[in-house]
C-alpha cells in the first residue's frame, strides 16, 4: 500500500486525569472519504484540533503527505493542503461570501504584504472565490454579507472557504450541524460531488449521512478507536453496537 | 457612481472647511482660530493612525501618545543638540517611532484583550517616566525647542499659513494612504483578523506578523503627528505621552466612528472644539464634556459616522 495521505500514529492528549485522545491510529489514503464516528464526549472535537494544529499532542504523531506535521502551527498545514470547516460556524461575520472566500484564496496566493493596490479588484481572487462558491451553489449570495446569510447558508460558505484553498485533504468538523432535512440532504449531494476531488475525513452525528458517504469508518468511544473499517464491517460489529447502545438501531435500519 | 449620502456631505464639508480656513482667518484676522485648527489637525492625524490599529485591526492600544512623545522629543533633542534640519529631524522621528513600535508591538502581542490594553499603557507610562528623567533635555519640566523644524525654504514652519498647509497635507495624505492599505491585500487580512482570528489562521495566516506590521505603521504615523506638534508649540515635555493623552485620542476615534476614514477627523474637529468652548464657558467644563460624550457613544453606536449614515437611512 502506498504511502497514505494523512497518517496519525499512537496520538495521546489528556485534559489533567482524562485522556481525551488514548493512543489513536488512523490513516487515511489519498481519495478515501473516512468518517469518523463516536457518542458524545468521545473526543472527536479533541482530535480534530490536534489534526489542525489548534491543539498540540502529548505524544505521538500526525503526518500529512509523509512529512511530520504533529508540532506544526495551524497556518503551516493550511500551506501544506490542509483545510478544515468548523463544527460551529466560524466566518467573517462582517464580510460579504465572496469577500470571505476570496481570503482564503488570497491566503495561498504568495504572501499578504502588498499595501497599495485593491485586493477587491484582483481578477484571479474573484474568480477563485466565485468558482468555490459556484461549487457549493451560492455563486448568487456572493454580495451578501455573511451577518444575513441563513445557517444553511453558512455551512456552504464554510465549504467554499475551505475548497478556495485547494486543498488536499478536507477536515469537516460536523458540517450537517444544525441542518434541516432538506439542507442536509443538499450538504451530503455536495459532498458526494467533492470527494471524487479531494479526500476528506468527515466527524460527523448523523448517521444516514455517514454511512451513504464513507468509504471507512473508525469508531471512537473514549478517545480509544474501537473500530474501523467499511459500513458493512461497522454495522455489523457488536463492540459499535453495544457503545451506541440507543443510537444502535439508527446504524442497523439503514441500509 | 456611489449615492449622495450625508456622511459624505458632511466629510466634503469639513475639507473644504479645513481647506479654505486660512484664507477667513487672514480675512477676519482671527489667528487664534488658525493656531487652534493646526494642533486640531495634527492630533486628528494622530488620531487617524491610532484609528488604523483600533478601528481596522481591532487592536485596543492605550499607549498611543508614547509616539507622540518620541516624534516630538526626537526634534526636541536634534533642535537641541544644534541639528536643526528637517530632513534629518523627521526621517529620525519616524524612524524612533518604528523603531519603538516595532519592540512594544512585538511584546504587547503575545496577549489579547484587556492585558493587551494594559501592557500597552504600561509601555506609553514607561516612556513618559525616561522622558522625565531626561535631565540633559528638561527632565520633568521639559524642553523648548527655540528653533522649528528647517526644510531649507522649501516650506517656512514659522509662517502660520505653511504650517498649517503642511499638516494639512501630512493629513490627507495618511488618509488616502490608510485607504489604500485597508483596501488591499494586507488590509482585508488585518479586518479579517479584526472579525475572526481563528478563521484567519485555519485559512493559513500568520495572524501576528500583519497585527505587528500594522501596529508599526500606526505608531510611524503617529510618529509624525509628534514631530509636527513638537513644532507647533515649540516645546516638548513628558505630558505629550501621559496616559490621558493616550486616553483623549481614544475618545476622538470613538467619538467620530471607529473603522471609517474620516471618522477620528471628525471625531478631533467636535472633541477639540467642545474642549476649547466649554473651557471657556466654566471652570467645571469637564462636567459638560464626560455626560456629553457618554450620549453620543450610548446612543450614536459607530460614533457620529454611525449617526451620520443612519440619518442617511432616515
Amino acid at each position: 500500500m502506498a504511502e497514505p495521505l494523512l497518517r496519525v500514529d499512537r496520538l495521546v492528549r489528556r485534559f489533567g486525569g482524562i485522556v481525551a485522545t488514548d493512543n489513536v491510529s488512523l490513516d487515511v489514503a489519498a481519495g478515501e472519504l473516512h468518517a469518523i464516528i463516536g457518542p458524545n464526549g468521545a473526543g472527536k472535537t479533541t482530535l480534530i484540533s490536534q489534526l489542525t494544529g489548534h491543539l498540540e499532542p502529548h505524544s505521538g504523531t500526525v503526518s500529512l503527505g509523509g512529512r511530520d506535521i504533529t508540532y506544526l502551527p495551524a497556518y503551516r498545514r493550511c500551506a501544506l493542503g490542509l483545510a478544515r470547516s468548523f463544527q460551529i460556524t466560524s466566518l467573517l461575520l462582517d464580510f460579504t461570501a465572496a469577500d470571505n472566500v476570496a481570503l482564503a484564496a488570497q491566503a495561498h496566493a504568495g504572501h499578504s504584504f502588498r499595501f497599495f493596490a485593491n485586493a477587491r479588484k484582483e481578477k484571479g481572487l474573484r474568480d477563485a472565490a466565485h468558482a468555490a462558491l459556484d461549487r457549493v451553489g451560492l455563486a448568487h449570495r456572493a454580495d451578501v454579507l455573511v451577518s444575513r446569510l441563513s445557517h444553511g447558508e453558512r455551512r456552504q460558505i464554510e465549504l467554499a472557504v475551505a475548497l478556495a484553498s485547494k486543498p488536499k485533504l478536507l477536515l469537516l468538523d460536523e458540517p450537517m450541524a444544525g441542518l434541516g432535512v432538506t439542507e442536509s440532504q443538499r450538504m451530503v449531494q455536495l459532498l458526494q460531488e467533492l470527494r471524487k476531488e479531494v479526500s476528506i475525513v468527515l466527524v460527523e452525528h448523523d448517521m444516514p449521512a455517514v454511512f451513504a458517504l464513507a468509504d471507512r469508518i473508525s469508531v471512537l468511544v473514549y478517545g480509544r478507536v474501537i473500530a474501523s473499517g467499511d459500513p458493512a464491517a461497522i454495522r455489523a460489529n457488536e463492540d459499535v453496537k453495544r457503545a451506541y447502545l440507543g443510537e444502535a438501531h439508527v446504524v442497523t435500519h439503514h441500509g | 457612481m456611489k449615492a449622495f449620502t450625508v456622511s459624505k456631505a458632511v466629510t466634503a464639508l469639513l475639507v473644504v472647511g479645513l481647506v479654505l480656513l486660512p484664507l477667513y482667518s487672514q480675512a477676519s484676522g482671527n489667528i487664534f482660530i488658525l493656531t487652534l485648527f493646526t494642533r486640531i489637525i495634527i492630533l486628528a492625524l494622530a488620531a487617524a493612525s491610532l484609528n488604523l490599529i483600533m478601528g481596522f485591526g481591532g487592536m485596543m492600544s492605550f499607549g498611543h501618545a508614547a509616539y507622540l512623545g518620541i516624534g516630538g522629543y526626537a526634534v526636541g533633542m536634534l533642535a537641541q543638540e544644534g541639528i536643526g534640519s528637517g530632513f534629518i529631524q523627521f526621517p529620525v522621528a519616524l524612524a524612533a517611532s518604528a523603531t519603538y513600535a516595532l519592540v512594544i508591538g512585538a511584546l504587547s502581542l503575545r496577549t489579547r484583550g484587556v492585558y493587551f490594553i494594559m501592557i500597552t499603557l504600561a509601555f506609553a507610562q514607561m516612556a513618559y517616566y525616561v522622558a522625565s528623567g531626561l535631565a540633559r533635555y528638561g527632565g520633568d519640566d521639559g524642553l523648548t525647542v527655540y528653533k522649528r523644524s528647517d526644510f531649507s525654504g522649501l516650506v517656512n514652519l514659522s509662517n502660520r499659513t505653511q504650517f498649517y498647509y503642511l499638516c494639512l497635507a501630512c493629513l490627507f495624505a495618511m488618509i488616502f494612504l490608510i485607504w489604500r492599505v485597508v483596501n488591499s491585500r494586507f488590509g482585508l487580512v488585518l479586518q479579517g483578523l479584526r472579525s475572526n482570528e481563528q478563521r484567519m489562521q485555519a485559512i493559513g495566516f500568520p495572524s501576528k506578523r500583519y497585527q505587528l506590521v500594522c501596529f508599526v505603521i500606526s505608531g510611524t504615523m503617529c510618529g509624525l503627528a509628534g514631530a509636527l506638534l513638537a513644532n507647533n508649540t515649540d516645546f516638548v515635555s513628558p505630558a505629550m505621552m501621559y496616559w490621558t493623552r493616550s486616553g483623549d485620542l481614544m475618545v476622538m476615534v470613538i467619538l467620530g466612528g471607529m473603522g471609517t476614514l474620516f471618522g477620528p477627523v471628525i471625531g478631533a474637529v467636535v472633541y477639540l472644539l467642545l474642549e476649547e468652548f466649554l473651557s471657556q464657558l466654566t471652570e467645571y467644563w469637564a462636567l459638560i464634556m464626560g455626560p456629553l460624550l457618554l450620549l453620543i457613544v450610548l446612543f450614536g453606536r459607530g460614533g457620529i459616522m454611525g449617526l451620520l449614515g443612519r440619518l442617511n437611512r432616515g
